[in-house]
Order: structure tokens, then C-alpha cells, then sequence
């Protein structure tokens, strides 16, 4: 089937941080109405709302969430539904989002996602998280989610032969550059914060789950995104620079535990992002820059070589040597990533689509990449259970 | 099924099952973690296995904060596949022992704990136990 190019109108984001006042349908309008603004259409031009949400039901006590937050922004009856995939919610959301534009079931939709953990509290946060991993035998054990990353650092330490205390320096060196890119993104949960931590910071900060710290792991979070969509021919026509979709891809995989040794080598997420490379027609060397899920810093390494950026066991030494700096050859995390930023879980992959297009079209001031055509972006949701990657740029797919 | 996975556990077997496709064995499911046939048998498997990886938790989820810290470990067991349950050594002392304890040995045997109110089984809550063999 020939499928339409589809492009960006418009994205909007909140703040990332604490906000105890607004529900999650009040949250996702400021956001919607950011993106809405900016998209030269009226508001009953758009024809469905895709809404991504991961525990809604546990930090808010509400789920059905569609049609509230359709109601909340003023589209009545439209087709609204929630899409729930852990930390890839909105991703998966955007994906299928764009599948109904480019196969021609409608022809402008709405896309985000809107969470609360932070004003749910860390027990009731980590225990909602942790539903993400198997219901059954890695939760009866207590595995929670900077647990999956531990038991994945500790693995990665011993199969590449990199003494763990050299890899937590390493990795010490993510939450350094996402909380240094964090520090200047005004809609970070920690701007003007940690703009300057030290290793020893990162090493000495409160032990999560060993080895991870609490450097080494994204915050929990309240925020929303919101991104609208339509066809490529017709953002021509409404506003000057639209970001086009390039490619798409998605995978999944079960229990951690069941993919064994393959749980620092990502798999699901070779597969998803060799979708996207080939939907696009590119290969890693063509991207510029990439906003990537660093959930935790070992994950950003884990993702970064899966993705077919750097060899296997060759990421952390990347990030030490400055690859993935703002400079460097593969800017990662230019808005601060989920460690700098924030990670609203149901917000985050429509947040990173957010950061992208605002760079693609030269208004991300804070941290620009030089010249940048062509951005990803990398969402994981669970332990390796979902995983999109979308590939944006300011020229059609060739 | 997974009730008979934890009836077994608790009498200090570990159930599995072996394709009769490619030959690779899986803990308890439907289908085969290597090839997705439905074509196996249930077996029972080694309740012994060398450590894989692990990590004391400090910080837990809401049901789960009075067991805390506690050490989550992967075991991989002689058939090949992995569990994934807690090591029975202090916590304090796993940490001290760091990657040392990875490729340990140690034995499987099931533990009831208390329940909470989001887990499948709403009458008891079993979880793998790792003790380390001497």
C-alpha cells in the first residue's frame, strides 16, 4: 500500500517537575494547546486523539482516560483513546497516530500523553512502575525498575570485562551531560539544578539499587506533551517548517529474565530501530543527533550500541570520550533526556518528538545541534518489553 | 499455571519445559522462550544454578518496603534458561562481595511472603530463594 507522507504542525510540552494542582486531562491541555496554537488550523480540523497514559488507574485513580481528555480540550465525540505501553505509551501512541495518516484514515489527528508520579510519591511511583516488569515472577521477587538496570549494569560490567568501578565512572558521565543539558532546558524538572555534578557526585549520591545511585536514575515525574499531526502536503501549505516522519519502528519482547544474556544487547530494540531505519531509508550514520531512553545512565549505553551507533560494550566509552556530547559526533540527550528532564512515563516519547522537531526547526535554543537535519528518537517501555524509534527531518523521505 | 509452578517450588522443584522443536529449555509457559512452539513437555528442571547477576535493592515498591533491602538475583540453571528470585545472603554483605558473587553457585528453593493487594495470586505470594552452595 502506498502510504502518504505525514509531517509535525505543531508540539507542545508543560513544565516537567511537581504539579500537585492539575489532573492529568488538565495537564495534557496546556500542553495540547501549545502544539495547537502553532498549527494554523481550527480546532475542529482534527479528527481523533491518540493519548498515552501508563498508571493512570494508581496514581490518580482514573482510567478510560480518552474521552475526559478529548472533552478537556474542547473535541467533543471525536474518536479518543488511551494508549497504555509503560514508558513508550505516547510512542506507541504517535506510531499508530501516524499509521492512520499516512494509510489515509483521517487526516489530522492529535498525539501526546499526560502522568503524575511525582505527586503520587516514591512508594506508590515505584511500586506503579514496577508494573511494568512481569507481574508474576520478577515482581514476586521485589525487582523494580532501577533494578532491571542494575542487574543490566552488572551484566555489562562482567560480559565486556570493564571493571565496574571503571563503568560506574562511565556511566557517572551520563548523568553529568543529562543533568548539564538538563540545567539549561527551562521546562526540566531540575533546571538551574546539578548543571555541574562531579563524578564523585554521581558515585556518592544515595544508593538506589546497587550499583545505580541516584544520579543514575531519571526522576520521577508529573508533565505532558502533546504533538499534532497531518499530511505532508497539507502542513505545506499551513505553516513554514514542518518536521516530516521519516520512519517508524516497534518491537517487543517478554520477561527479562527470559532474554537471558540478550538483556544488554537490547534486541527488541535492533529490531525496532532497523524498522525505522529501513521504513526511512537511512542507516545510524545518517542521524544527527538522537533523543534517547535514559532511564538510567547505563541504559542511554545499552540503547546507544543497540541502535547501531557504537559497537556492543563500545558505548561507554563513548560518552567518557565525548562522542555523545553537544560537540560531538552523535549529540544524545541535548534537552537533558529523561535524567536531566524528567520522565513523565505516559509523556515522555511524544516529550522527545517535542525536543527533536524544536531543534529540527531551529527554535531549541538552550542547546542547538549545529546544522541538524535529521533526529531520532529511542523509547523503551518496561525491561525491553516495548521499544519504538521514530526518525524525524526537515526534507521528505527521499 | 503459575500456581503449579510455586505448589512445586515450595517442595523444592523447579518446573520447566523442553521444545521438542529445537531443544531448549524455558521456565513454565505456554510456549518456548527460544522458538515460540507450542510442541513441549513439561520437565522438571535443576534446582541448582550459577548466579548471572544481581542487585540489593534499597529503595522498594508500596507492598514490598518491609523485606527491604533485599538482593534480586538472575540464576542461570545447568538446562540453560534463567529465574530470576532473590539471593538468600544480608545484603550488606552482597555488596560487600560485589561481582565476586557473580558465577557463584546456589540452590533453588521457594519462600512464602506476605501478600500485596496488586499481585496475581491473591492468596499467597512465593518467591524464588537462591542459597548459596559452600
Amino acid at each position: 500500500m502506498e502510504k502518504r507522507d505525514v509531517a509535525i504542525l505543531g508540539v507542545g510540552m508543560t513544565k516537567f517537575g511537581y504539579h500537585p494542582d492539575k489532573s492529568l486531562a488538565e495537564l495534557f491541555a496546556e500542553a495540547f494547546f501549545e502544539a495547537f496554537e502553532e498549527s494554523n488550523i481550527e480546532l475542529k480540523d482534527i479528527e481523533a486523539l491518540y493519548f498515552g497514559n501508563f498508571v493512570g488507574e494508581m496514581t490518580d485513580g482514573s482510567a478510560n482516560l480518552g474521552g475526559f481528555v478529548a472533552d478537556e480540550i474542547g473535541l467533543k465525540g471525536i474518536p479518543a483513546r488511551r494508549y497504555e505501553a509503560a514508558c513508550a505509551s505516547s510512542s506507541v501512541a504517535f506510531r499508530e497516530a501516524y499509521y492512520a495518516i499516512a494509510t489515509g484514515i483521517y487526516d489530522c489527528v492529535v498525539v501526546g500523553g499526560s502522568e503524575r508520579l511525582y505527586n503520587a510519591g516514591t512508594a506508590i511511583g515505584t511500586r506503579a512502575l514496577a508494573t511494568a516488569v512481569d507481574g508474576v515472577y520478577e515482581i514476586t521477587a521485589g525487582l523494580t525498575f532501577p533494578g532491571v538496570f542494575a542487574l543490566a549494569a552488572r551484566l555489562y560490567s562482567k560480559k565486556y570485562e570493564i571493571p565496574l568501578d571503571k563503568l560506574r565512572e562511565k556511566m557517572a558521565m551520563v548523568s553529568i551531560k543529562n543533568h548539564k543539558y538538563g540545567a539549561i532546558n527551562p521546562k526540566s524538572q531540575f533546571y538551574n539544578k546539578f548543571g555541574d555534578l562531579k563524578v564523585e557526585d554521581v558515585l556518592n549520591s544515595k544508593m538506589i539499587c546497587s550499583p545505580l545511585t541516584l544520579f543514575d536514575c531519571c526522576p520521577m515525574t508529573d508533565g505532558a506533551s502533546a504533538v499534532i499531526l497531518t499530511t505532508a502536503d497539507k502542513a505545506e501549505d499551513l505553516i513554514d517548517t514542518p518536521v516530516y516522519v521519516l520512519g517508524t519502528g516497534q518491537s517487543s519482547a517478554g520477561a527479562l529474565f527470559r532474554q537471558k544474556e540478550d538483556m544488554i544487547r537490547a534486541i527488541p530494540r535492533k529490531i525496532s530501530s532497523e524498522m525505522a531505519y529501513k521504513e526511512a531509508g537511512l542507516t545510524p550514520k545518517d542521524i544527527d543527533f538522537v533523543e534517547i531512553h535514559d532511564c538510567f545512565t547505563i541504559a542511554e549505553i545499552i540503547a546507544s550500541e543497540a541502535m547501531g551507533f557504537f559497537e556492543y560494550g563500545k558505548g561507554a566509552d563513548a560518552v567518557a570520550e565525548g562522542v555523545t556530547s553537544i560537540d560531538g559526533d552523535l549529540p544524545i540527550n541535548p534537552d537533558g533526556g529523561l535524567i536531566g528532564k524528567g520522565h513523565p512515563v505516559g509523556a515522555t516519547g511524544t516529550a522527545q518528538i517535542y525536543t527533536v522537531a524544536k531543534i529540527l526547526r531551529n527554535e531549541y535554543k538552550y542547546n542547538p545541534v549545529k546544522d541538524a537535519e535529521i533526529g531520532m528518537t529511542d523509547t523503551l517501555g518496561g525491561d525491553f518489553g516495548t521499544l519504538v524509534n521514530i526518525i524525524l527531518g526537515i526534507h521528505r523521505r527521499r | 499455571m503459575f500456581k503449579e509452578f510455586f505448589d512445586a517450588l515450595l517442595e523444592g522443584k523447579v518446573l520447566g519445559i523442553k521444545c521438542k522443536d529445537c531443544n531448549s529449555y524455558s521456565i513454565l509457559k505456554s510456549t518456548c522462550d527460544n522458538c515460540g512452539s507450542r510442541n513441549v513437555e513439561k520437565v522438571e528442571l535443576s534446582n541448582k544454578g550459577i548466579i548471572t547477576t544481581f542487585t540489593t535493592t534499597y529503595v522498594a515498591p508500596a507492598g514490598y518496603d518491609k523485606e527491604c533491602p533485599y538482593v534480586v538475583a538472575f540464576v542461570e540453571l545447568e538446562e540453560g534458561c534463567w529465574l530470576v528470585g532473590r539471593l538468600d545472603i544480608d545484603a550488606k554483605l552482597a555488596d560487600e562481595m560485589g561481582q565476586d558473587l557473580i558465577g557463584k553457585e546456589v540452590e533453588i528453593y521457594g519462600k512464602e511472603f506476605p501478600n500485596e493487594p496488586y499481585y496475581p495470586d491473591k492468596k499467597r505470594r512465593v518467591v524464588p530463594m537462591f542459597k548459596l552452595v559452600s
